[in-house]
């Protein structure tokens, strides 16, 4: 149970930087804010990692494998444009 | 090399709220995602290091793949970015279903290594549905928003629509405490495979009674479920880094859904329960007012006459690619000394911040972007305002008019201006399936056409007057 425990801690001081630290952001970047929030919360990619490279049985790799193509797709799209879109403000 | 992985996740986790710490200024922004990309490398890196991962073929291929679809999508044009904003939620929270999943029979077989508390046990339930949910419901969100044929863009509604969605969650979550409880009961994978069938279910319901003017609203709870989704895998996996980004995925997500809601002066629940834009009783008006059209060239001669002009965008603008052309008009205004400023609703286009990006990508200056609030006060002094497929924003109604669904939105005070120009693709009324009595007013001409096509016309009227 310590384990819930630090773990609903983490999530609650988590939410509380993220409303702090969001409620900043400039309006003029909201779109850039959600696809770059997006490309971060692709971190779950680590999990994608595990269960596609540890030696599980086939249906559960492949399961991973598409999780792992769906969130690098999120990272690698996510990021770049992104930057992308942040080059257009960036150049005035 | 448990400790390797715990500094790599404390690293990232660092890194990612410093990411969005620099979005609070355009001129610091690009450092964010510089952060952004180093986490995220520090943490896969971490983690693919662990001596449990042996098929490096799989992830690489995997990896590849994700390359190989991501590079296109973040290519597409300005204007598509809502859509692939929906399809990257609706990617998440495949990821987190699957994932979810997979850890499920994982256990089931015997073969994963924690425990399967109840507590575990809850997250994935939660998991699964927020995934799978976000999965399909943004899936359609983006076929709407790229008007795929077969999925229909006007709301879709029918009598106890919100008790059949409502029913549906309900035995989903019903399966989820089961299974919450009794994870190893013979018939608990069952009920597992029938929480993600309904969660996928779910997602489709909720979102086919939604009209396009409610997207930007959606596509930020969408993605606030895409991050809660994320934290759940987290609680699941024993990842505070997950949990982490998860929660600040979801707090964005949250922070934006309030503030489209504020700005449509409407409940989350209203949102998505109250299928905005089904057909309206036509509002019995006593008159049937006239709009009165101008032609281009009285229209450029208005505007040359002004000092002040403020330039009111809308989805119709981005609909029509006419950045690059209000560029050119506010060149050749600029020019002749004529103040040039643009009211940005925080509901105009399809996503938050829509329109910005539009504008930015056509190089105009953001310090011209103002906020509804900021220019509301100076449009009573404005001698124009020029009104570019923008409509329910501007439409007076909702100020006092009960029976609009509009009713108590703010709006950008257009018809307070001295002369109101309004560029109109066609007579139908907007989205929402308003009259917009601005258009009649009688300090309101009409230019009717597609905004691209308008706008270069009154450019050539200006003489050529933009630089590109």
């Amino acid at each position: 149970m310590s384990d819930f425990g630090s773990m609903l801690f983490v999530f609650v001081l988590a939410t509380f930087i993220g409303l702090g630290v969001i409620r900043r952001v400039s309006r003029l970047l909201y779109t850039p804010l959600m696809s770059l929030t997006n490309a971060i919360s692709a971190i779950a990619v680590v999990g994608s990692i595990v269960v596609t490279g540890a030696d599980h049985p086939l249906t559960i790799r492949i399961l991973g494998a598409v999780a792992l193509f769906a969130s690098m797709t999120n990272i690698v799209s996510g990021f770049m444009i992104t930057d992308r879109m942040l080059k257009m403000f960036k150049k005035q | 090399m448990h400790l390797i992985g715990e500094l790599s996740a404390v690293l990232a986790t660092a890194l990612f709220i410093f990411a969005l710490y620099w979005m609070n200024d355009p001129k610091t922004a690009r450092r964010g995602v510089i952060a952004g990309v180093v986490g995220m490398t520090v943490a896969v890196l971490a983690t693919w290091i662990q001596p449990e991962i042996i098929h490096h073929g799989w992830i690489v291929g995997a990896i590849a793949a994700g390359f190989i679809v991501g590079v296109p999508l973040s290519r597409v044009p300005l204007t598509a970015v809502p859509q692939r904003t929906a399809l990257s939620h609706a990617f998440g929270g495949l990821a987190a279903g699957l994932v979810g999943t997979a850890e499920y029979f994982l256990w089931r077989g015997g073969s994963a290594t924690a425990e399967m508390t109840h507590f575990r046990m809850s997250a994935l339930a939660a998991e699964v549905i927020l995934g799978f949910l976000t999965f399909t419901g943004s899936l359609m969100a983006a076929g709407k928003l790229q008007e795929v044929r077969w999925i229909p863009q006007r709301p879709v509604t029918y009598p106890g629509q919100n008790v059949v969605n409502i029913g549906v969650l309900a035995i989903a979550v019903a399966l989820g405490v089961a299974v919450a409880l009794y994870p190893g009961a013979p018939w608990a994978p069952q009920a597992f495979l029938g929480i993600a069938a309904l969660a996928l279910i779910f997602g489709v319901l909720l979102i086919i009674p939604i009209g396009g003017a409610d997207m930007p609203t959606v596509i930020s709870i969408l993605n606030a479920y895409a991050g809660l989704s994320a934290v759940a895998m987290g609680f699941v996996l024993d990842s505070k880094l997950l949990v982490t980004a998860g929660a600040l995925d979801g707090s964005s997500g949250l922070i934006l859904s309030i503030i489209m809601c504020r700005a449509m002066n409407r409940s989350f629940t209203n949102v998505l329960f109250g299928a905005f834009g089904k057909a309206q009783p036509a509002l019995a008006t006593g008159e049937q007012k006239e709009w009165k059209q101008e032609t281009v060239e009285g229209a450029a001669q208005l505007l040359e006459q002004a000092r002040s002009v403020v330039i009111i965008p809308g989805y119709g603008m981005a609909v029509a690619q006419a950045q690059h052309k209000v560029r050119e008009l506010y060149d050749a205004l600029t020019k002749r000394g004529i103040t040039v400023k643009f009211a940005i609703h925080p509901v105009a286009g399809r996503m938050p911040g829509h329109m910005n990006v539009l504008l930015a990508e056509a190089n105009i200056p953001y310090s011209a972007l103002v906020e509804m609030d900021e220019i509301n006060p100076e449009m009573p002094q404005t001698d124009v305002a020029l009104v570019l497929g923008a409509n329910d924003v501007v439409n007076p109604a909702a100020r006092y008019n009960k029976g609009t669904p509009i009713y108590g939105m703010p709006i950008i005070d257009a018809d307070k201006a001295k002369t109101v120009l309004a560029v109109k693709r066609s007579k139908n009324p907007g989205f929402a399936g308003i009259d917009n009595e601005l258009y009649v007013q009688d300090n309101t001409w009409m230019l009717f056409g597609d905004a691209k096509a308008v706008l270069g016309e009154l450019v050539k009227q200006f003489g050529g007057g933009g630089i590109h």
